[in-house]
């Protein structure tokens, strides 16, 4: 993975500290031209990893990056499944099984409510196994060497103790399409024992990691502790700590943490997609630095 | 260990459950649910006990404590068999249909002497949490008007009816969105106890409402509007916010934002004299396990250690989801007036 991700969230109107932002986001990035613009210029700045969510508007994106081959011959995208708010939203609509029935594409479903088969646990991951190739659509001929299940699942699932769908998840995407998979969450010291357990090893894991303890589940010490460990391959995530801390600490912590391979961010203007970048590189650099004269 | 069981593995009941699992102090007792899908995939991944009576599962799984999270229309007679088994009860918002309802509950809880909660999460909102504080330190001086206020993309088009568009099963905006914003009001400022005049609209839905627009006031005599529309898909997701205004400064805040507006030198620690802003990431309180929202975790993890009589019983109790349901029973019968 590269060591810097440029992630999506300016696109959507998610801001995690105030709704006004986001409405100025909402504004800004109503046109996919402008997605576009913003992409190439963290492009320009030497970011070619794009890790989104499978957000409608995304297919548009796809549409203009397979269009143009040459400009984006090695640009990356890491899907990051499922859109959640349009699950959530049929949830409260039409009930989880209305929802399915909505979403898992074919007669597969039909045929299992309508027929009141017995549902066999295999069912179960073939279901989900629809659904990623359902999200998955969209990335046709695009390259995605990994590709990520979003934290909104990922700690569903770990709550309820389902560490199987995880496991199938990584199975799945790694057998279908030849990528590794990737799991976002808020709990990555509970998520990273539990994947262990069920056998996966060394996994790819995205996951909060800041100075201001913003959202990191059971604590600054314990993910400190756990990170040091260097028993997964981590993207740092909200190195902002959703704006709590100013950019400049804020990287400069995230920068030094052992074991993290890539930093992940977003940003709307030219000037904090460069700012963030040299930050970073500067930070690396003077790392690099130290280790040569030690 | 305190034994939990679930009723009602919908959307909210799931995510309560998965925080439940993951709570070091919970063993599930048992989970409860119509449909034959879920209580199947929750039976063989997650190896509950699962049922489809909920008599059934609480006689015989004997939980400690139980999370109700079925549709509103349920809630009394399913908190009321549980109260008489002397079970303490979480319930989801809003509490009952009507304020009868809720007292004779209110009244049981009290009487039986179990934890009661209602699943009101913003209270658990660390924006929120703080401008309780403020108010209820007089910062703000006199305060002379509120507005509380929600909107989101939730009813975006005409559709099929679930039991949310069914205004008998306690559907509808006022029920079920507004709900947040009086029972967020009834706590910042006071329980909201007259309503002047209001509106209840359907924008796309056939039966319930899909916006509230009222005018109302508490017992002093403070006004305040509440304007609230699940219709407006401009939000990406709900947002909720409240202003309050007072003789000595002013406070706009929603769930992840704060300012606060302080007059004179009268501001507390940590503010100044002038507009302040603060963001939740300063405010939220650290969870071991987070889902959706700290607020989520918070909840459960307040209602636990309230059976475990580790904190009071006091935040979200039935009774002031009782006022809540007495506000929300004054603004829809102003409606028809």
């Amino acid at each position: 993975m590269e060591r810097i991700i440029f992630g999506d969230n300016q696109f959507f109107a998610v801001n995690h500290i105030s709704d006004e932002k986001s409405r100025a986001q909402s504004i800004k990035f109503k046109d996919d031209a402008a997605i576009i613009k913003t992409l190439d210029i963290a492009r320009e700045a030497g970011v070619n990893t794009f890790m989104c969510t499978t957000h409608d508007r995304i297919a548009n994106i796809c549409n203009i990056i397979r269009n143009n081959p040459e400009k984006y011959h090695d640009f990356k995208i890491y899907p990051c499944m499922p859109y959640a708010h349009k699950y959530a939203n049929a949830v409260t609509d039409l009930g989880i099984a209305g929802t399915l029935k909505q979403y898992v594409p074919g007669n597969f479903l039909g045929s299992m409510f309508k027929g009141g088969m017995a549902y066999l646990s295999k069912d179960y991951l073939s279901i989900m196994e629809l659904l990623i190739d359902a999200e998955m659509k969209m990335f046709n001929g695009i390259n995605t060497p990994v590709i990520f299940l979003q934290n909104v699942i990922t700690d569903l699932l770990l709550g309820l103790g389902m560490t199987d769908f995880l496991v199938a998840f990584a199975k799945y995407i790694e057998k279908k399409y030849n990528a590794e998979a990737g799991f976002i969450t808020m709990n990555l010291p509970k998520l990273l024992n539990e994947l262990e357990k069920g056998g996966i090893k060394n996994p790819i894991i995205c996951a909060s990691i800041n100075k201001a303890n913003f959202r990191m589940s059971g604590g600054k010490e314990l993910y400190e502790k756990t990170i040091s460990e260097g028993r997964c391959r981590l993207i740092a995530m909200q190195v902002l700590g959703g704006g709590a801390i100013p950019a400049p600490e804020a990287l400069e912590y995230v920068s030094n943490l052992p074991n993290v391979e890539s930093i992940l961010f977003g940003a709307s203007s030219r000037q904090n997609i460069e700012n963030t970048v040299q930050t970073i590189k500067y930070h690396d650099f003077k790392k690099e630095e130290q280790l040569a004269i030690a | 260990m305190v034994k939990v069981a679930l009723i009602g593995a919908g959307k909210m009941g799931i995510s309560h459950l998965s925080i439940l699992g993951a709570h070091p102090s919970v063993e599930i007792a048992g989970v409860c649910d119509t449909s034959k899908m879920v209580i199947d995939v929750l039976k063989n991944y997650s190896g509950y006990n699962c049922y489809t009576d909920y008599i059934k599962m609480v006689d015989e799984t004997k939980p400690d404590a139980v999370i109700v999270a079925v549709p509103t229309k349920f809630h009394f007679k399913m908190v009321k068999e549980l109260l008489n088994r002397n079970i303490h009860v979480f319930t989801e918002k809003p509490f009952c249909l009507n304020p009868t309802e809720s007292q004779e509950l209110t009244e049981l809880a009290r009487q039986k002497g179990v934890v009661n909660q209602v699943g009101y999460h913003n209270k658990f909102v660390g924006t929120f949490k703080e401008v309780k504080k403020l108010v209820k330190g007089g910062f703000l001086g006199e305060i002379t008007h509120f507005l509380g206020e929600a909107y989101g993309p939730v009813v975006i088009k005409k559709k099929s009816d679930t039991w949310r568009s069914d205004p008998n099963e306690g559907g509808g905006c006022l029920m079920d969105y507004a709900s947040h914003v009086i029972d967020l009001i009834n706590d910042i400022v006071a329980p909201i106890n007259n309503c002047k005049g209001s509106i209840l609209k359907s924008i796309y839905s056939k039966s319930v409402d899909d916006s509230v627009y009222a005018l109302v006031s508490i017992e002093s005599g403070v006004s305040g509007v509440i304007s609230v529309n699940w219709s407006d898909e401009t939000y990406r997701k709900m947002s909720t916010s409240v202003t309050i205004i007072g003789t000595e400064g002013k406070i706009v805040s929603d769930a992840n934002e704060l300012k606060v507006y302080f007059r004179t030198k009268n501001y507390p620690e940590g503010y100044s004299k002038g507009w302040n802003v603060k963001y939740v990431t300063e405010l939220a309180d650290e969870v071991n396990f987070y889902l959706r929202g700290e607020e989520y975790s918070s909840q459960i993890d307040h209602f636990i250690k309230s059976v475990q009589g580790q904190v009071n019983n006091t935040i979200n109790t039935f009774e002031s989801a009782w006022k809540t349901d007495q506000s929300i029973h004054l603004i829809k019968e102003q409606s028809l007036a």
